[in-house]
């Protein structure tokens, strides 16, 4: 562990790495309760476009991602709500748009294919300081959001007609989710890139859910499975060589399969 | 609650309120008064419009034509949430693996009644135990709504909606799929509430039976107010063969 800590490029890894797997489980247990697991599977796609947009641009492509992910995430809200039109079938048609245009973009900018590849698999290990910054920072306001609204996305999760009927906006925090859930994945995706960004989302979620006594134990079990996945991913990357990513998700899926079969073990279904 | 209820004062006042689902009718001119301390029974056949009545009334939908009063104020800009409890249709449907404690269930109904930010102080701790122990579940705290029964969910569920001692409280149809025995001890619990702490009730129930047992006003719905008046006049009255044909053998408790 000490050599780990000896090189600048695991210690900003660590850093920005734990706060951004907790951001994405805190948010991950009230988004999988809701139903709406896949909007972070959508979102990322829509964020590739908006990737292909900032490298094509030459703006700074997260910054881009993080409004057009932003944006996004208010329209599928919008088509639920008014058009009538069901959640996945909002997701589906744009994380479609999205990475089509990011499909588009890349080909016609033909030199981006290398930049793009770094943000469809992920690179924590290349994460620059002012990433760590704003990771951090934005991790933070996710976490403290959640925070100061805990009680309330809690009580529309749970029983939102209810919740409605007690003067609660139901809206204003519907629209508070939707963007920090674009916000996490665009963060969420430097960890482990498009392709499996909605995991770091899904499977620590679902893997503390599967214990939980309540929704504070769900919260903890959940930062706990990402951050330790996170850090025991880094680690054997970077013993073993490995790719981060890929192995954040396949300990994570671990976590899962452990406390899922500790469930089945306590109580029959 | 020992000083007298004022029966005469209108906590819900419904005036020509009409609804309409897309091109289907839901609700046709309906009007009528809440007073404070009554037990009322909202009663009526599938699709003739209570729960949309009691939407209306809570702000949840907007009504076509028409006004409603909740306790003074315009349900469009109301803002007495606090002294107003609501146990909403299948709440005791709950998923069974949903991560929630009975004492987090109880404990929104707190906030209706805090500023921003709305955390949960140690007086709070006391009240939720208090609402609990109220409907006998202090005990079952702990323990996840899933793995509750129907009737303990519904103990919950009412705990939440009275936690912030509210004037009046709606339920739809709380006693679905809970077995007769809990529903008697359910509908024993909701006349203490009246009587004992003078909380108002509406109640949406299609048990016939059970309404002439514990209400003292029923309202019959059929998309128009088909009756609205006291516990003695529905049973002399024929609204309820008009509405629900076939065989009623109603017996009718005094109160």
């Amino acid at each position: 562990m000490e050599s780990i800590l000896a090189y600048g490029f695991m210690v900003r890894a660590l850093v920005a790495g734990i706060f951004i797997a907790g951001a994405c489980a805190i948010l991950g247990v009230f988004l999988l309760l809701r139903r709406d697991a896949m909007i972070g599977h959508g979102l990322a796609h829509v964020t590739f476009g908006g990737i292909a947009l900032g490298l094509m641009l030459h703006i700074l492509p997260l910054a881009v991602a993080l409004t057009v992910a932003i944006l996004c995430a208010l329209g599928i809200l919008a088509l639920k709500e008014k058009a009538g039109i069901y959640g996945d079938t909002a997701i589906g048609i744009f994380s479609s748009i999205g990475m089509a245009i990011g499909i588009i973009l890349a080909t016609l900018a033909g030199n981006l294919n290398v930049d793009l590849l770094g943000y469809l698999f992920g690179n924590i290990l290349a994460i620059e300081v002012i990433e760590v910054w704003i990771s951090v920072i934005l991790a933070g306001v996710i976490i403290i959001a959640v925070a100061l609204f805990y009680q309330e996305l809690f009580y529309l999760t749970f029983d939102p007609e209810s919740a409605r009927a007690s003067g609660i906006h139901a809206k204003c925090l519907d629209r508070l989710l939707a963007v920090l859930t674009a916000v996490t994945i665009v963060l969420g995706m430097k960890i482990v890139g498009v392709l499996l960004v909605s995991a770091l989302i899904v499977i620590p979620s679902a893997a503390g859910l599967q214990l939980a006594a309540n929704f504070r134990h769900a919260i903890i079990t959940s930062s706990i499975v990402a951050t330790g996945s996170v850090i025991a991913g880094l680690i054997m990357a970077f013993y073993w060589d490995l790719p981060a990513s890929g192995v954040i998700v396949i300990l994570s899926f671990l976590c899962f399969l452990l406390l899922f079969s500790l469930r089945l073990m306590r109580k029959p279904i | 609650m020992d000083s007298p209820v004022n029966r005469e004062e209108p906590l819900v006042t419904v005036e020509g309120v009409s609804f309409n689902f897309r091109t289907n009718r839901v609700l046709v001119e309906v009007s009528l008064s809440i007073m404070r301390g009554d037990f009322l029974a909202i009663i009526g056949p599938n699709g003739s419009g209570k729960t949309t009545l009691i939407k209306i009334i809570l702000g949840l939908l907007s009504p076509l034509r028409g006004e409603v009063r909740l306790l003074g104020q315009r349900t469009g800009t109301f803002t007495l949430w606090e002294k107003v409890g609501y146990v909403p249709q299948k709440a005791t449907q709950v998923d069974p693996f949903f991560p929630a404690s009975a004492r987090e269930v109880v404990a929104t109904g707190l906030l209706s009644g805090k500023g921003f930010p709305r955390l949960t102080s140690r007086r709070d701790e006391h009240v939720i135990d208090r609402a609990l122990d109220q409907v006998d579940m202090l005990a079952l705290k702990h323990r996840r709504i899933g793995e509750l029964s129907g009737g303990q969910q519904q103990r919950v569920f009412i705990a939440r909606a009275i936690v912030n001692n509210p004037e009046i409280l709606f339920l739809d149809e709380p006693t679905t799929g809970v077995d007769a025995e809990t529903q008697e001890r359910f509908y024993d619990m909701l006349d203490s509430l009246n009587r004992n702490n003078g909380i108002t009730i509406a109640l949406i129930t299609h048990d016939v039976g059970v309404v002439t047992k514990h209400v003292n006003k029923v309202a019959c719905l059929n998309q128009r107010l088909v009756f609205h008046g006291s516990h003695e006049e529905f049973c002399n009255s024929e609204a309820i063969r008009e509405m629900m044909p076939g065989e009623y053998h109603l017996v009718c408790h005094r109160h």
